[in-house]
């Protein structure tokens, strides 16, 4: 798949965004006033920002509240749903610390669901499609959750939590690599099954149907090489995951701690950009590039 | 909207002919022609007489070289545009509703004024039958022509899509596959259709039907070759010839 | 959520009017219909009751509106400013352009018409332009025919009075095994097409014959990847085991060919060689009922096949019997052909019992009463269903016109020519090639020509040479290198003059050709003869004009332009006189009219032939008060009268009881009548004429009636064609018109009277262990040569062309995709991106045809694909062969015809690096067009 700047940002940052919430809402830390308001200025610039990003790959953003509408059928109305009702639980949430000093329980908790439920709605995004065997797997929700919570307890101080998480979603960034690399073969589809022909014999594609390229190049058709990939992968996993567990683990110090949340937010990014260009749609087999 | 109608009773839909197509891209052009005059947006072109042209199109031909275990590699022109399939993942995911299969013949459209061009759609589809349009920002696909299928403004035999219409060799066919007795569906029945990506589970509505076999290697039988010699040259047939003509009709010299 | 869906409106508006008019994105000439949305045109389909195309349009028909449309499009009258091939231009008026020509034009007119060449390339209007060319006087007229296929049509004419494609068709609704030679897309593309879904739906068989598998061949039930250049060599060997066998069709031989024949046998006399012939001139057989000599056609004669007739101590014997003599030779027998052809024995002798099984045991019959030329009765129409088409496959090559004819000869012994099931004529062919004029070249300064430039010739004494037997034509036509030459060779033109060879010329004078492209054997080369400059500045070529819509590659090499309107806003006339579009059961003629006015300055070509040929004064094209005679094409196409009763359209005459077709009088309402029935006229063969149409008394009688010719002419088919064999009695020295020391032996070699096979010239040219490989090009069916790349639709499909390489190939250099090569041919090199393909034969490299352009042109982008990957295989190929030391300059062409052998091309292949461009890289033209627009979205409704 493309790897397009406005989806590595939308899911990087309001991944970061919501699982910050989350911990707030929860009530893993619970600033007032000004802090509070430093607090979840910075969780939303995060998701709202990441959010909006995502609106710059819409051809018609002017639509957007359309997307409400199909929360039955689509992962992505779900999210939509789900991220502005957060948005809204979390506002009154942080209303109550910032501006009356109180923190609402209930709502904090109900908010925290629904930064869970956008994370995981935004996951399912991915994980529902059939067609990029890499990301239809119970590894994709569960990498987006353990990222995004891991993400939001670092940004929130919470640094043994952080290292848990992170550690489990370094293992299952691991884990969910290693598969992806053989699920588009395991997943049934092939040439054969593209085409139909394989009763035949090889197939093998020999004119595209245009010289040029097209849409579906263009989005789905990204070829990563295998030691560019290797080595991309090694520095997201030392950015996103080793570095910053082992900066927390050094004596506190705020320096450590900014560093590893910026070492965490590029290693993600990386992570994001192969979890795109590495992705294989189905439909490059029609034209020979799987 | 996005909820799939359940199994629609009529399915309208294409069946493609391997066997015939000879790949010469008429129906890719007609689709075009018909597609920017009519249903909704023009399909835009980006740089048309530039370096790297490329344009919106809802039907690509493309081509395969198939190499049997034994004998000739065969090559296979492949048609392939919207399959309308019953169970389309592309409406399912759409978030605001523009994606749809009708009820009434299980005809999958783009509602173009509620399509935001999130291309999910697109990205849900096995077959690369979406094409999200450069200029206008929504998404486009097939649709079956419905602007010509029912068009009381055109004479009834050209109530049928136009790449069926054009295609010179006779290779696409229209109808309604969930009428058993459709010419199509016999068609299918008799040719083996088959489906594209069966595993991906969208149940598509198009048929391709494959290949005849091809190459039949000749057998030679020793004790009765091809052709029995009747003379071995010019003498012995002449011979032969006189034999021969004697016994046509008037023959008798 | 609910299900409810959006309102749609299944019944939207579809266009304000419907337009009928002829395609014109190729020569096939589908019938479409043009819907208009506010005067624009919004949308252009196939016109289902049009005989061609009946309804289906391709590709490109489809992509008309973008080249009518299309930024390319020349915008008024260009007069050169810089140096020749640098395309700088000014615009200016028609009156100004007109007035140059004939300042240019009327002084050779007066004192020597051979010095204007006009020369017409993707036309369909020849009837009309070599009426104009025959009045201004020039002998060097022609079209393109010369390097596109005239083996295949002189082949076919000379054999059996048609070819294929507009010519003849299988037979599609009854054909049980079709085999197709040579062909990508061909001039039928449409029909072809349709035909072949036809018998696909039937499940009829086919067997194609190609060494590449693509396209048609790619759906073929059996695919024969052939060497190229070695058909003729696979023909023969499946007729010596059709005859081995016995195995075909004696009383259609003996009635309907001349396999009955007589022959003077006897190698001492004058005569060898030639027909036995009567008093009255009529080549003799033996009549079966008494055994004696009779003329061919005599009434009820029932010619022997076998009869043999000895007087005053010659022999003579039937055609059939050296037939036998020649093709059951063991020279022809599978095995020894096998390895040359690239065929196993084994598969040759499978095909040729497929043919005898489909011919002899699936014979069909149509319960259908006719009478042949002999008075004959017959009460069944036998049919053997197996059918053939061939193209530019086994015609452009220097052995073509052989090979076309062996072709013929295949199916005239299998009885499969105009009978069901086989090879039909298209009215108003069948026509033998005594029925055509012959060629005509007297010039006489200030008049016409003494008549029709092109025709076909008996023997040597129709040549066109002056007397010291020095060629008259500028392109060397109908002399002793092709003396068959039917549609000249528009090839060796401007070589010819740059050289002075026969002579120099004046004016060059173009329409539709790119010939300093596509079209040209040696694209460098042709650039450089046509910017050539004699010591004193002038140019070697001093004038050229040239008629072009586009912005081409051959604009920039012309002095002045002509720009000619898009085919939707002129009249046309597509003419029986012509190329015809009939149906095998139909006579059918067609009209483009302006559906469409023109915005732009441009006038259609042929009605600035009208003016331009008042102005000159040419018979034909002014009245008795010297005024100029047609206002402009449309008038000529309604009043001109070839001969009596006989015009341009042969439909919606004027006779005695109202509106009739064929012959009549000139309608005035004729071109409304046209537009009113749909652009064209169409009348049914009779049933009882349907087949056997060149022996068949019904057909002949209708086609007197219908003006195809003045007098019934039946025939019986040329298996041996004398003409032939008096050229090669030339060449041993028999005769007073003796060919030139040089060329005896290549003429008594090629020029058989029975179909032959020699090696492709080129091997004996090039060293085949150096060039082991053979470089094919074929049509892309989206693309017309170069018209197609200023297409914003088609170039997406086509925008570049890789090297297609077999995997013997493939292997041996280590190529990888993405890999680019050096190709080099005895005369350039080319460096090129190449891709796999196993469905090839092994020694064969290809690619699609006319995708390269150069830079500048077509109003692209310098950068365009087309320019930076895309290439012209032309670099490699060359007007002359290379030499081989004997001091001579051999013609790349057929040594009968003059066929262009563009497919006797040799390359070896080497990788290469990745260049930045495809090579050679010729300079970019500056553009006599504005810029192209960045976006397109062409909706012209709302
Ligand atoms: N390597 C290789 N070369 C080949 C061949 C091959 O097989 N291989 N094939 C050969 C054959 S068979 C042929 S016929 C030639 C064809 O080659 P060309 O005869 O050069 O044909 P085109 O490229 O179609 O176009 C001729 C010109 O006609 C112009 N034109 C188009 N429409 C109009 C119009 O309406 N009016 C006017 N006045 N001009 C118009 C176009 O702009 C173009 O410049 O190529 C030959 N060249
Ligand atoms: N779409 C489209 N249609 C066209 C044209 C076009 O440019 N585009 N051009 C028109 C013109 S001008 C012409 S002349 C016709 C030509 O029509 P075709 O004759 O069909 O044209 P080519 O593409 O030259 O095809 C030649 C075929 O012969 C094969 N071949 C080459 N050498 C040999 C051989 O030795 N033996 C055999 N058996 N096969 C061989 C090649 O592989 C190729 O498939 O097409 C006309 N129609
Ligand atoms: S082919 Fe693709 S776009 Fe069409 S219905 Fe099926 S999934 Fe949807
Ligand atoms: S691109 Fe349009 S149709 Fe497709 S999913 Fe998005 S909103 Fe729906
Ligand atoms: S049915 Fe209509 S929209 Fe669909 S591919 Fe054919 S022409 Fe295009
Ligand atoms: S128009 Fe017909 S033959 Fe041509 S590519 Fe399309 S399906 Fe194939
Ligand atoms: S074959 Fe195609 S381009 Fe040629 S006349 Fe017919 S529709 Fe037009
Ligand atoms: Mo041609």
């Amino acid at each position: 798949m493309h790897p397009a700047p406005s989806v590595i940002i939308f899911t990087t940052f309001s991944g970061l965004g919501f699982g910050l919430l989350f911990w707030l809402g929860v009530g893993a830390l619970v600033p007032g006033g000004l802090s509070a308001f430093i607090w979840f200025t910075i969780a939303y610039v995060a998701a709202v920002g990441g959010l909006l990003a995502s609106t710059f790959h819409l051809g018609h953003p002017e639509r957007a509240i359309k997307a409400f509408s199909q929360w039955q059928t689509s992962w992505l109305s779900r999210e939509g749903i789900a991220a502005v009702a957060t948005l809204l639980i979390m506002a009154f949430y942080g209303a109550g610390l910032v501006f009356g000093g109180t923190r609402f329980a209930a709502l904090g908790w109900l908010g925290a669901v629904g930064a869970l439920t956008t994370i995981f709605t935004t996951a399912m995004i991915y994980a529902q499609l059939r067609t990029v065997p890499r990301w239809h797997h119970w590894t994709t929700p569960a990498l987006f959750l353990t990222l995004s919570l891991g993400g939001g307890a670092l940004l929130g101080g919470q640094v043994s939590e952080t290292i848990g998480l992170l550690a489990l979603a370094g293992g299952l960034q691991l884990y969910a690599w290693a598969m992806g690399d053989k699920r588009f073969q395991r997943s049934g589809t092939d040439m054969d099954t593209a085409t139909g022909l394989g009763h035949i014999g090889k197939v093998r594609a020999f004119e595209p149907p245009h010289t040029g390229t097209n849409y579906l190049m263009r989005e789905f058709i990204h070829v990563v090489g295998r030691r560019h990939a290797v080595q991309l992968r090694a520095i997201a996993l030392g950015l996103g995951f080793v570095l910053p567990v082992v900066l927390l683990l050094l004596p506190f110090s705020h320096i450590f701690a900014v560093f590893a949340v910026f070492s965490h937010i590029a290693g993600v990014l990386v992570v994001r950009w192969l979890f795109f260009a590495q992705a294989e749609h189905v439909v490059g087999l029609y034209y020979g590039k799987r | 909207m996005t909820q799939l109608p359940g199994p629609t009773a009529k399915k309208l839909g294409l069946v493609i002919d391997l066997d015939t197509c000879v790949g010469c891209h008429a129906c890719v052009i007609s689709c075009k022609a018909w597609n920017t005059e009519n249903y909704g947006v023009p399909l835009s072109d980006q740089e048309p007489y530039g370096a790297d042209p490329s344009g919106t199109f809802l039907n690509r031909v493309h081509s395969y070289e198939v190499q049997p275990a034994q004998g000739t590699a065969q090559l296979v022109h492949f048609p392939k545009s919207c399959l309308h399939c019953e169970d389309a993942p592309c409406v399912t995911v759409c978030p605001t509703g523009a994606s749809y299969k009708r009820v009434e013949d299980g005809i999958v459209l783009v509602n173009e004024s509620d399509c935001i061009g999130c291309g999910l759609c697109a990205w849900a589809c096995p077959y690369g039958a979406r094409e999200l349009d450069a200029k206008e920002g929504v998404m486009k696909k097939c649709t079956l022509c419905v602007d010509r299928i029912y068009n009381e403004n055109l004479p009834e035999e050209d109530r049928e899509p136009a790449c069926v219409r054009t295609c010179p060799s006779g290779a696409r066919h229209f109808g309604d596959l969930g009428d058993a007795d459709s010419d199509v569906s016999k068609l299918v029945a008799e040719r083996g259709g088959f489906d594209l990506m069966p595993e991906q589970g969208t149940k598509p509505v198009n048929k391709y039907l494959p290949p005849r076999p091809k190459d039949a290697e000749p057998q030679i039988d020793i004790l009765a070759p091809f052709l029995e010699p009747i003379a071995q040259d010019g003498k012995g047939f002449v011979g032969w010839l006189d034999k021969a003509l004697s016994a046509l009709p008037g023959g008798a010299k | 959520m609910s299900l409810d869906q959006p309102p749609l409106d299944t019944s939207p508006f579809v266009s304000d009017e419907v337009r009928k008019t002829t395609c014109y994105m190729c020569a096939c000439r589908c019938g479409i219909n043009v819907h208009m949305k506010g005067g624009k045109v919004a949308y252009i389909e196939g016109n289902k009751d049009h005989p061609v195309n009946k309804g289906v349009l391709c590709a490109k028909g489809s992509a008309g509106i973008m080249q009518h449309n299309a930024p390319s499009r020349l915008r008024a009258p260009l007069k050169r400013v810089g140096p020749r091939g640098s395309g700088k231009f000014e615009e200016i008026s028609w009156e100004e352009a007109l007035s140059l020509a004939v300042d240019w034009l009327k002084p050779i007119r007066d004192t020597a018409p051979e010095k204007l060449a006009f020369f017409t390339g993707r036309d369909q209007s020849q009837s009309f332009t070599s009426f104009w060319a025959q009045g201004f006087g020039t002998p060097n007229y022609a079209a393109h025919g010369g390097f596109c296929s005239v083996n295949m049509a002189a082949a076919g004419i000379y054999t059996m009075g048609g070819a294929f494609w507009e010519f003849g068709q299988p037979d599609w609704d009854h054909t049980k095994l079709f085999m197709l030679f040579g062909v990508a897309e061909d001039h039928d593309s449409n029909p072809i097409k349709m035909g072949i879904g036809k018998i696909k739906a039937r499940g009829a068989r086919m067997i194609g014959v190609n060494p590449i598998r693509t396209g048609y061949n790619a759906v073929a039930d059996d695919w024969v990847g052939i060497t190229p250049g070695t058909d003729g060599l696979f023909i023969l060997a499946l007729v010596h085991c059709l005859m081995k066998a016995g195995k075909v069709d004696l009383d259609y031989l003996a009635r309907f060919t001349n396999a009955s024949v007589l022959v003077n046998d006897d190698p001492k006399s004058e005569q060898y060689g030639l027909f036995l012939r009567d008093a009255a001139g009529q080549p003799q057989v033996i009549d079966r009922r008494t055994g004696m000599l009779a003329a061919w056609n005599g009434m009820g004669v029932e010619p022997d096949l076998s009869g043999t007739h000895h007087a005053k101590g010659i022999t003579h014997r039937p055609v059939f019997h050296r037939m036998a003599d020649r093709y059951l030779d063991p020279a022809y027998a599978p095995e020894a052909v096998a390895d040359r052809c690239g065929i196993s024995a084994l598969r040759i002798r499978a095909i040729a019992a497929d043919l005898a099984r489909v011919a002899f045991d699936e014979a069909i019959e149509l319960d259908r009463t006719w009478t042949d030329f002999r008075g004959v009765t017959h009460t069944r129409m036998v049919g053997r269903p197996v059918s053939f088409h061939a193209m530019r496959g086994i015609s452009a090559h220097s052995n073509g016109f052989q090979t076309c004819r062996a072709l013929h000869m295949l199916q005239i012994i299998l009885g499969a020519v105009e009978t069901p099931g086989g090879m039909r004529f298209k009215p108003p062919y069948p026509k033998p090639a005594t029925a055509h004029p012959k060629p005509h070249c007297k010039v006489t300064p200030g008049q016409a020509l003494d008549g029709p430039h092109l025709g076909y010739v008996q023997g040597p004494e129709d040549l066109c040479l002056d007397d010291d037997g020095r060629p008259i034509r500028i392109d060397k036509a109908y002399s002793w290198e092709n003396p068959m030459s039917a549609h000249g060779l528009m090839h060796m033109v401007i070589s010819n003059a740059h050289a002075g060879d026969p002579y120099k010329i004046d004016t060059l004078f173009m329409y539709m050709a790119n010939m300093a492209w596509n079209s040209s054997m040696n694209v460098g080369g042709v650039a450089k003869m046509l910017t050539d400059q004699n010591a004193d500045g002038s140019y070697v070529i001093p004038h050229i004009i040239y008629s072009d819509a586009y912005s081409s590659e051959m604009v920039a090499y012309a002095d002045l332009i002509l720009p000619d309107t898009t085919y939707l806003e002129r009249h046309d006339c597509i003419s029986l006189l012509d190329r015809p579009i009939c149906e095998a059961d139909a006579v059918a003629d067609a009209i483009r009219w302006p559906v469409v006015e023109p915005d732009r300055d441009v006038r259609g070509f042929q009605s600035v032939l009208c003016e331009l040929g008042a102005r000159l004064d040419l018979p034909g094209f002014v009245n008795a008060d010297g005024s100029q005679k047609y206002q402009d094409y449309a008038d000529y196409i309604t009043n001109h009268i070839r001969r009596p009763g006989i015009g341009p359209l042969a439909g919606f005459r004027k006779g005695a009881d109202g509106v009739q077709g064929g012959r009549g009088d000139v309608n005035p309402d004729q071109l409304q009548t046209y537009i009113d029935n749909g652009g064209f006229w169409i009348e049914h063969v009779p049933e009882s004429a349907a087949y056997y149409k060149p022996f068949s008394m019904d057909y002949q009688n209708w086609a007197v009636k219908m003006g195809f010719y003045d007098v019934v002419q039946p025939y019986i088919f040329q298996l041996y064609v004398e003409p032939l064999r008096k050229f090669q009695a030339a060449a041993q020295g028999i005769g007073t018109r003796q060919p030139p020391d040089h060329l005896r032996g290549q003429i008594a070699v090629t020029m058989d009277a029975l179909p032959i096979w020699y090696p492709p010239f080129e091997d004996g040219h090039v060293d085949p262990v150096e060039y082991p490989i053979h470089a094919l090009t074929q049509r892309p069916m989206a693309m017309y040569h170069s018209w197609g790349s200023q297409n914003a639709w088609l170039r997406q499909i086509h925008g570049h062309n890789p090297l297609y390489v077999p995997t013997k190939i493939w292997e041996a250099n280590g190529f990888q995709e993405g890999d680019w090569a050096r190709v080099s041919s005895a005369h350039g090199a080319i460096t090129v991106p190449v891709a796999h393909q196993a469905s090839l034969n092994e020694n064969t490299v290809w690619t699609w045809n006319a995708i390269g352009k150069r830079k500048g042109a077509w109003a692209l982008d310098s950068d365009a694909p087309e320019a930076t990957k895309g290439f012209l295989l032309n670099h490699l190929i060359h007007e002359l062969l290379p030499p081989k030391g004997d001091g001579l300059r051999w013609a790349n062409s057929d040594p009968i015809t003059g066929q262009a052998a563009w497919f006797d091309l040799r390359v070896k292949i080497e990788k290469s690096g990745i260049p930045n461009e495809a090579q050679p890289v010729l300079p970019a033209i500056t553009s006599p067009v504005p810029k192209a627009p960045r976006v397109l979205a062409w909706k012209v409704g709302k």
